[in-house]
Parts: structure tokens; C-alpha cells; sequence
């Protein structure tokens, strides 16, 4: 290991503050995928997957996924809800891998809600 | 990088570990690996998380779901539950202690809310073992403005604005300490960071070493650890070694031409040498006593070499004021003692650990809002406050501000920041028997007033809790209490007597008691109280006879009970179980009235009479 400089100290600080702005809720959008037993058999674990991949490849520092039960709409599953903190929280249903991408980029990073994939805008608690 | 999108975090302090977070870990990571979770979740153990009673505990982020009393049992449900269907597990969750709701996020449980972190400021956010994790935490970041943005009187100009005082317990202003220390000219000056009992991340501690040597012109630091606490002497030297390999410990540290380094000393459990002079002796492999004052060790310590001592809790504020400011750190706690305190907080309270508040926070509300209170049943006596050496404070005084000057004026110190609540159950007199059998074992022997006090003052609280006790003794032992704080050698034999003077004047009427009437009435001196049955509110429940474990208690269902006098053993067990408060205790001279009742069973028929003519 090379001795650190105080760049080298910054630098660590950027890799790895995204880990831990998860844990102090430090996050700007959530990103909420529907794990039902049916949304599991329609395929939300993929999607959760998805996610997770164009977090990493788009180094979003401020993006958490989460998951909740079954939302009552088993026919439309899978499903996620896209919370940002200035608008309003966005249900989008029957998802396939690059639907997943394009709302990511589209809404989660852009800010625009992808309205073609959407159902509503809401969100009910699951506790 | 990996990304995860959720992230445990399993206490691995030291109270958590003991009750098997390390077994926990495995089976969670197992069940992760079976359910092909454990690229998407990651297990970290952190340090101590503070809420030690309810261990081992584990946080879920992104969430923020509080998990208590976790055990290997409850793995699979978590994952299966919580981790795949998003459903966190409710059972598992801290429940309000009066409305026995669960509250799931861990920042809105009250023990936590009210807290103000700044020493513990990563406290259960971060694996002690990762220094990049730290860094991330802004780590090492105040090491690098002290040593390549300022000089080291800025350094120090800043620690003194800052009011940051010691946190070992005498609240010397650290600013001063080491003001002389860099005042002293020497080719060896060291920087000694005393009794790291408390589980806070270490690497916090190395860098406010290296400001502090950067500030005094030391070049070597000693981390006192006590070998009987493996996990925190593992945690250290983890910490130095990993910031030695990243160059941030060793020569030219980050291009500032500065040099400082770091070695963990194992010391044995000896408490005299939280004394500073004692603690000095021991690192120099001596037997560890203390010296008088002066010289101070910032002028003359270690090997005869100026020396700065602080406490883990002093070093972990450091950082945090060199890169906020000083302002920033007055801007909570009082004029005099500014900044937050950490405390450990014991006792029959519905939540303990370790806590962190701003100074001045009346104690009222370190007992009932993060404590949550006394448990069911249980009404406040005392506080101890300050550790075994501390003085106990009464409830009418409950709404003292905790800073430096008010503790010391309740006749209690903040010492080592120990607060031990005392309820009813708790007879003063034996309480303060207890702590000085405590000192009278840790005094060093050096001095005589420490050495010869204690183990008096033990004797006369032995007797008056055996029956032996005189009026003259109360004046007696306060004035050898007050001798014991004036002439005493080291903070040992100063402070040691404060429990005795604290509870001679808050609770004198105790002593009164156990003296003049023979009588204890917390039923806690088994020579000084009798324990009787209240024959009329007796329900005749046998709950009494189910513990008694001396078979003392004779009445068979529906006659009221009895307990045998010469049977009982005073041992409290039927008190403390009886639901109707039906037993009750008596001074020592009615253990031979009792032994003359009437007869149980010409009772029982008497009360069946009475009974039927109500009835009729």
C-alpha cells in the first residue's frame, strides 16, 4: 500500500460515501420494488438486480432500493414505486429489464417521470 | 466498487458479542449465500451501537429497522421476511415500554432521538475494522488540515477556544494541558491515551493522537488498553496497523514532514491507574501507584518526559473540533462545559447502554426520556453518578444540569461517567457498604488516608449493617470522609468517600434507622428487618410459598400465609414476588412477636365466619 496523500484521502472519502449515505439516510431517491410472492414469481427479484446494476454502472451516490409486499395488484406485477424527494411518489407496473433501465435513467436520474410505464402516482405502507 | 442495496449492521460491541453477534453473523451470511441474497446485502459488524440491554441488536438500512435480542433462531425469518418481501419482522422490533407499540425505525425510538453524538459519532454506522469506512466518515480529514493548514499553536489556540475539557473526570481544559506540554522543551515528548475501557472507534483516537502530537511536538503515542477486553485491544492495533500501512502513522505523514507513531499497551485491570501518575508507572512496566502533583506529566511523565494524557473521549472530540471550528463545538452545552458527555447508563431503567448528550442536560431527563424510565413497580432512589467512586443524588435534585460544576456541587463527579440508578429495592447504607469494599480492594495502600480510610469507613458501614452500629458513627465517618478528600494522595482516596458523604446527606434518615431502630426498611440488611405477611391483605395465592426457597411459608389455600421466623433467611424473594404488596418488613425486634401468633388455622376459621356473615 502506498503512503496516502491528502488527495488520496478524498478520494476514498467519494468511493465510499454512497455506501455509507445509504446507512444514514442520506438519499435523494427510493426506489421501491414490490416483492410479493407474486411479484417474486413474476420476476422482481431480476428487477431488483437491475437496479442494483445501473446504480453501480451510473455511480449514483443518493439512490437506495428497498422492498416492500405484495401491493395488491398481483396481475401487474413486477412492480416498483419510484419516491424522489421533490415530487410525488410514481407506480410503475408490469416491468420487464429495459423498462427498468429507461425509468431509471428517465426518472430516477433525470427527474422525469416516465408516464407510458406508469399506473398512478401514490403509495400505501406495507406496516 | 460493490454496491449493496441493503446493509446490516450487527452491533459488535462488546456487550452484543458476548450474548453471540459473531454467531449471528455466520448464520445470516450463510442464509444470504442459500437464498442468493449476498450480492445485494451485506452484513457489517459495527462497534458498540450503545443500546447494550437490549443486545445483541442490528440495524437495516436503507430502512433504519431496529432488530433487539436478535438471536441465530430468528435469521431465517429476517431474511425470508424482511430482506425478500420487504415485511420487517415485527416481533423482533423495540416496543414502547407503557403502550407496547412497536416502533420499527431505529430514530424514532426515544433512547436514541434525544441523543447528541459527536464523540460517538459512528457509532453503529461503520466496521471499526476498515479505515476506508472511517475515512468516508470524513476520517482522517482534521489530521490533514492540522498538519498541512495549521501551525501548532492554531492547533492548540483552537482546543482551548473550544472549552473542550478532560473527559477522565477532573475536567482539566485538554487545550492547557497541552499548551504546556508544547511549552516544554525536550527531544522525547509522548502522547498517552488513557483506558480505553470504552468501546468507541478507534481509528477516532489515532487521529486525535496524531493532532495532539502534531500539537505538543511528540513523536510517539501509547494506547492503554486492559488485556482483559481482547476485542477492544483487537480493534486498536487493527486500527494502528491499518494507518501505518496507509502511511497516516510513520514518517513524513501526509507530505507534512511530520512523524508520529502508535503502539497498544496491554495493562491489567487496575483501577488506581486511571489515575494519570499511576497509569504512567504501569506503562513504564512498574507497579503502577500514584506520584503527587506537580510535576504534572505535561511536564514531567512518561520516563521523566513531558507528556499529555487524555481520555478515549477527549482524543474521539479532537477531530471534530479541528475540522468544525470551535464555535461549532460551544454551540451545544454550557459556558463552562461545553460539548456533549458520554455516559453509561445502568440500573432497573427500561433501556440501558451507552449514551451521548449535551452537557447540561438535566439528569430528570437522561433517566426518563432515554432511560425510559424506572421498570414496573419501581420507584427512583438514587443516582450514582461518576462510577463507583461517585456521589449519589437524591430525587429532589433530579433536574441538575449535568456539567463539570454542577455534579461536583451535588457532592457527586463525573468521573468516569457512570450513572447507576438505585430504586426501592436499594438500602443506602449497603449500598455505599458495597462501593467501599470496592475502593478499600483498589486502593493502591500508598497513602495513608486512602489505604486507612476506605478499609474504616468499610468496617463502620459493616457493622451498622450487622446490628452494630452506634449513634456516634455517622459524625465519625463524615469527618474521616472529608480528611480522606483533603489529604489523599490521588483521585482514588479524594473521591472515594463520596458515596458516604452523599448518602450521610441525602439519606441520613437511613442510617438513623438502621441505627437507632435496628431497622432496614429496603429489607436488604438481613440482621436489621423482619419480613412478615400481612395476614388481612394476604390473598392466599401460594405465589410467596412457590419461591421461598427455605420452605418458610406454611398456609394452605385460602389461609391467609405465614412465614416461619425461625426458618426465613431474609433473602427477599417472597417481596420482591408478592403481587399485592402484602409482605411487609419490620425492624429486627419483630421477629420474636411474630414468633407468638395465634394459631393459623383458629385464624382462617375466624376470617370463613366473618366471610359468612357477610354474606348472610
Amino acid at each position: 500500500m502506498k503512503k496516502l496523500t491528502k488527495d488520496d484521502l478524498t478520494k476514498i472519502k467519494e468511493e465510499y460515501q454512497a455506501t455509507l449515505s445509504q446507512r444514514e439516510e442520506g438519499f435523494r431517491v427510493k426506489v421501491t420494488v414490490h416483492m410479493g410472492t407474486c411479484g417474486i414469481a413474476a420476476g422482481a427479484r431480476r428487477i431488483a438486480e437491475v437496479l442494483m446494476e445501473e446504480i453501480r454502472d451510473s455511480g449514483a451516490q443518493d439512490v437506495i432500493v428497498t422492498t416492500s409486499g405484495c401491493a395488491g395488484l398481483c396481475s401487474m406485477e413486477p412492480m416498483v414505486t419510484v419516491e424522489t424527494l421533490d415530487g410525488p411518489p410514481v407506480r410503475y407496473v408490469s416491468l420487464t429489464d429495459e423498462k427498468t433501465r429507461e425509468i431509471f435513467r428517465e426518472h430516477v436520474m433525470g427527474g422525469k417521470i416516465k408516464e407510458s410505464y406508469a399506473l398512478a402516482m401514490g403509495y400505501e405502507a406495507s406496516y | 466498487m460493490q454496491r449493496f442495496r441493503t446493509s446490516v449492521m450487527l452491533c459488535g460491541g462488546n456487550g452484543c458479542t458476548a450474548r453471540g453477534s459473531l454467531k449471528i453473523k455466520n448464520a445470516l451470511e450463510k442464509e444470504l449465500k442459500e437464498k442468493g441474497l449476498d450480492r445485494e446485502i451485506t452484513v457489517v459488524l459495527t462497534g458498540c451501537n450503545g443500546f447494550c440491554a437490549q443486545g445483541p441488536v442490528m440495524i437495516v438500512h436503507p430502512d433504519d429497522i431496529f432488530y433487539k435480542q436478535v438471536t441465530v433462531k430468528d435469521v431465517p425469518a429476517i431474511v425470508d421476511e424482511h430482506f425478500i418481501k420487504g415485511r420487517p419482522v415485527e416481533r423482533l422490533m423495540y416496543r414502547d415500554p407503557v403502550k407496547k407499540q412497536p416502533i420499527p425505525a431505529m430514530k424514532d425510538i426515544p433512547f436514541f432521538s434525544v441523543q447528541v453524538l459527536r464523540a460517538l459519532r459512528n457509532k453503529g454506522l461503520i466496521d471499526p475494522e476498515k479505515i476506508e469506512e472511517y475515512i468516508g466518515r470524513d476520517g482522517y480529514m482534521a489530521a490533514a488540515k492540522a498538519l498541512t493548514e495549521m501551525r501548532p499553536e492554531e492547533i492548540i489556540a483552537e482546543i482551548k477556544r473550544s472549552g473542550l475539557r478532560g473527559r477522565g473526570g477532573a475536567g482539566a481544559l485538554t487545550g492547557l494541558k497541552w499548551e504546556i506540554c508544547a511549552k516544554e522543551e525536550s527531544k522525547e515528548k509522548y502522547i498517552v491515551c488513557n483506558r480505553s475501557t470504552l468501546d468507541i472507534e478507534p481509528h477516532s483516537i489515532v487521529e486525535g493522537m496524531i493532532i495532539a502530537g502534531r500539537a505538543t511536538g511528540a513523536g510517539k503515542g501509547f494506547i492503554y488498553t486492559r488485556a482483559s477486553l481482547p476485542l477492544i485491544v483487537r480493534r486498536f492495533t487493527i486500527a494502528v496497523e491499518k494507518a501505518r500501512e496507509y502511511g497516516l502513522l510513520g514518517a513524513n505523514i501526509l507530505d507534512s514532514g511530520f512523524a508520529f507513531d502508535i503502539e497498544v499497551f496491554q495493562a491489567s485491570d487496575e483501577f488506581v491507574c486511571g489515575e494519570e501518575t499511576a497509569l504512567l508507572m504501569s506503562l513504564e512496566s512498574r507497579r503502577g501507584m500514584p506520584k503527587p502533583k506537580p510535576p504534572f506529566p505535561a511536564v514531567k511523565g512518561l520516563w521523566e518526559m513531558p507528556t499529555v494524557i487524555n481520555t478515549v473521549e477527549t482524543l474521539a472530540n479532537v477531530p471534530q473540533i479541528i475540522l468544525n471550528g470551535a464555535d461549532w463545538y460551544r454551540s451545544v452545552g454550557t459556558e463552562k462545559s461545553p460539548g456533549t458527555k458520554v455516559f453509561t447508563l445502568s440500573g432497573p431503567l427500561h433501556n440501558n447502554g451507552l449514551i451521548e448528550v449535551p452537557m447540561g442536560t438535566p439528569l430528570k431527563d437522561i433517566i426518563y426520556s432515554i432511560g425510559g424510565g424506572l421498570r414496573k413497580g419501581r420507584e427512583f432512589k438514587a443516582a450514582q453518578v461518576g462510577g463507583s467512586t461517585g456521589g449519589y443524588i437524591p430525587e429532589s435534585l433530579l433536574d441538575l444540569p449535568v456539567t463539570y460544576e454542577d455534579i461536583t456541587k451535588a457532592g457527586a463527579i463525573m468521573g468516569s461517567g457512570g450513572i447507576v440508578v438505585l430504586s426501592d429495592l436499594n438500602c443506602m447504607v449497603s449500598s455505599a457498604k458495597f462501593t467501599l469494599e470496592f475502593s478499600s480492594d483498589e486502593s493502591c495502600g500508598k497513602c495513608t488516608p486512602c489505604r486507612i480510610g476506605t478499609t474504616v469507613l468499610k468496617e463502620m458501614h459493616k457493622d451498622i449493617c450487622e446490628g452494630r452500629g452506634r449513634e456516634s458513627d455517622i459524625e465519625l465517618m463524615a469527618d474521616l470522609a472529608v480528611e480522606m478528600q483533603d489529604s489523599s494522595l490521588c483521585g482514588l482516596g479524594q473521591t472515594a468517600a463520596n458515596p458516604v458523604l452523599t448518602a450521610i446527606r441525602y439519606f441520613r434518615a437511613e442510617y438513623d434507622e438502621h441505627i437507632k431502630e435496628k431497622w432496614c426498611k429496603a429489607g436488604v440488611c438481613r440482621e436489621l428487618c423482619t419480613f412478615y405477611i400481612d395476614e388481612e391483605k394476604c390473598k392466599a395465592c401460594g405465589a410467596c410459598k412457590r419461591v421461598c426457597p427455605k420452605n418458610a411459608i406454611s398456609g394452605e389455600k385460602k389461609v391467609p400465609h405465614r412465614i416461619d421466623q425461625s426458618l426465613c433467611i431474609q433473602c427477599r424473594s417472597c417481596y420482591e414476588t408478592c403481587a399485592f404488596g402484602s409482605i411487609r418488613i419490620g425492624p429486627r425486634s419483630m421477629r420474636e412477636e411474630m414468633m407468638n401468633l395465634p394459631d393459623q388455622g383458629i385464624l382462617s376459621e375466624i376470617h370463613a365466619k366473618q366471610t359468612a356473615g357477610e354474606e348472610d
